[in-house]
């Protein structure tokens, strides 16, 4: 299959639902192109939590220099995650911190695009390793502490999960101090697609309900339509307000996802949690998205 | 050379305690978590002196592990202690992910090492840890000898950049080395010369392998001792030397024998200059509960079996038991 990345790049701002939608239908073609090369790795919580990515990182909700990712004052966004860093690689790459070619070289020899992020490659915007799920949250929590209690900035940190992930107990002990040490520069995003890769969450072991558990952690808790930019917006929004009013607690964003959201024939779908798509598949996911 | 002599005994968690102060006096951006046990693992000491650079992060050892890793990716330098068990072991996966394929700089103070213990029992008597964290990239391990070697280690370790791990005990145990007693991470030092037997130790096992040295003196053996605090990075010349220069060594550490100083000496040893090497340690078991000197007899870590395992590695060499063959054994082959 020969795929050409487009060269176009993004600014992050206060922007139109319209606008974000643009970005992140360029997000979810960038990511079915760089699993189709690699012919392995993540499809369906990438493409699901792209519209969460566009928010974040083109809202004007972090605050970064594409062309400088060590800046001292740029906002720290972990992918607890790991697996999904497609859609890490896909967005940073929209945001012009590396040329979209890089993309090509997902999951292959000596790549800065490794299969989980390595923050030993050195890809712009990476800020730590992940992959062993339940760590990424409190990385976060631990800068988010360095910001507020030691440094005494307005620096923000973000980290999302997924929802199977919080069947790591772990997940809790971060929640724990996030809300203990009051970070309300802390925003904890929950891509709740209700799916893992053996099957639906409440199969497998439930987690539900996750607004509860995170109001009863301390959390101001926004439960939001994951694939609706207005809803994304106005959660940012708000915890952008706590931080700024020193509300004193972190914010929650449970953000209710389809998996494989804007490809027909992987939406909701457990079975693409950690396949790629073959090259018909991958042609056909990117006529629909267009 | 060094000139050592017994001053009495002091646990080497109080050197990690008072090498914290000294960190924290220099150094603004040393930081420390706590995991509860704060008196018995003497942070207590740098919350006290401390208290805006000290976070409690309540009984949650993968948690803490994490967040250290967070706040040393933010430019501090952070350390936490808890018990061995609880912050090498249970938290394997958090040094190996968050803080070593990080290259965090974390630095880690893992107490109640070893039998030592005493009554606690098998629970808290880690003997595994250093095997573990010795295979991890990136990691620094030191297992001190004393309370002043410990608080040297505490300090170097916070001075130099990358993850680190310091092994400290309970129980009293004997303070021999002095304030003019080299330490260097990556260093052994030769405590006392000899040719004829190396014995290489750390931890308390370094002071009852003086102790053989002096038994054995009594029969004419000259034994070399070595106090090898740096597991790793690891002084291969030294280990070498030794065993050119003696042709049979014994290690002794409070630990299981498989896969820590014992395993590291077998290692370059088996490369560079395969001699005989008896292992003393605890022979793949669980410790229990008791006093200290009781539990350090019952599952043989005193001097009595460094002395015994020195005349056995001896006899190893000089016979040619072991199929190493020294040059006239050679001779008889070719015959």
């Amino acid at each position: 299959m020969n795929v050409e990345f487009e060269q176009k790049v993004f600014p992050n701002k206060r922007q139109s639902a319209e606008e974000l939608a643009e970005v992140a239908l360029h997000i979810r073609r960038d990511i079915i192109k760089s699993l189709v090369l690699a012919q392995s790795g993540h499809s369906g919580g990438p493409l699901g939590s792209s519209d969460i990515f566009a928010t974040m990182y083109f809202g004007g909700y972090m605050r970064y220099k594409p062309e400088d990712m060590t800046w001292e004052g740029r906002d720290r966004f972990v992918l607890s995650a790991g697996h999904m860093c497609p859609v890490l690689y896909a967005t940073l790459a929209n945001a012009g911190c590396f040329p979209k070619a890089e993309l090509a070289t997902l999951r292959k020899y000596n790549t800065r695009l490794q299969g989980h992020p390595g923050r030993d490659m050195g890809l712009p915007g990476i800020e730590t390793s992940s992959g062993s799920l339940g760590q990424g949250i409190s990385i976060a929590v631990g800068m988010a502490m360095s910001d507020k209690l030691l440094d005494k900035n307005d620096r923000r940190v973000f980290s999302l999960t997924g929802d199977g992930e919080l069947q790591e107990g772990s997940v809790w002990e971060a929640a724990m101090a996030a809300s203990h040490f009051k970070l309300d520069n802390f925003c904890w995003i929950i891509d709740n697609n209700d799916c893992q890769i053996d099957g639906r969450i409440k199969e497998v072991l439930d987690v539900y309900p996750i607004d509860e558990k995170c109001r009863s952690f301390g959390f101001d808790t926004i439960v939001v339509d994951g694939h609706n930019f207005t809803e994304l917006m106005s959660a940012f929004d708000r915890f952008l307000e706590n931080q700024k009013n020193n509300t004193g607690k972190p914010t929650a964003i449970i953000a209710k996802t389809y998996m494989g959201h804007g490809v027909s024939f992987m939406n909701d779908n457990y079975k693409w949690h950690g396949v790629p798509p073959s090259v018909e598949q991958a042609e056909k996911a990117l006529a629909e998205l267009v | 050379m060094q000139e050592l002599t017994l001053h009495g005994s002091k646990p080497t968690r109080h050197g990690f305690g008072e090498g914290l102060v000294v960190l924290g006096e220099r150094h603004d951006n040393v930081v420390v978590l706590g995991g509860d046990i704060t008196g018995s693992v003497m942070t207590s000491l740098f919350k006290d002196k401390f208290p805006d650079r000290f976070f409690s992060i309540g009984i949650a050892e993968q948690n803490a592990t994490t967040i250290a890793a967070g706040l040393a990716l933010s430019g501090k330098i952070p350390f936490f202690a808890s018990y061995g068990a609880f912050c090498a072991l249970r938290n394997a996966d958090q040094l190996r992910i968050s803080v070593c394929y990080n290259e965090a700089n974390v630095k880690i103070g893992g107490g109640h090492a070893g039998i030592s213990v005493g009554p606690d029992g098998a629970t808290h008597q880690v003997l595994e840890e250093v095997a573990f964290l010795r295979t991890l990239p990136h990691m620094t391990m030191l297992v001190p000898c004393d309370y002043n070697e410990a608080k040297k280690a505490t300090i170097a370790m916070g001075e130099m950049v990358g993850p680190a791990y310091i092994r400290f005990g309970r129980s009293p145990v004997p303070l021999f080395t002095n304030d003019n007693t080299p330490f260097e991470i990556g260093k052994a030092q030769v405590f006392r010369e000899g040719n004829d037997i190396a014995l290489i130790a750390n931890g308390a096992l370094v002071w009852e392998s003086m102790l053989a040295a002096d038994e054995l003196a009594k029969k004419g053996i000259k034994a070399r001792v070595i106090n090898c605090p740096s597991v790793k990075p690891f002084d291969v010349e030294t280990v070498v030397n030794a065993a050119r220069e003696c042709g049979a060594i014994v290690t002794a550490e409070e630990h299981q024998v498989h896969g820590a100083l014992g395993g590291a000496v077998a290692e370059v040893t088996a490369k560079n200059a395969p001699v005989p090497i008896e292992f003393v340690g605890v022979r793949d078991s669980f410790g229990g509960s008791g006093e200290p000197e009781e539990l350090m007899v019952k599952f043989g870590l005193t001097w009595k079996e460094i002395y015994a395992s020195a005349l056995v590695a001896i006899e190893r060499r000089d016979k040619g038991s072991s199929g190493i063959r020294r040059v006239k054994d050679v001779a008889q082959y070719a015959e």
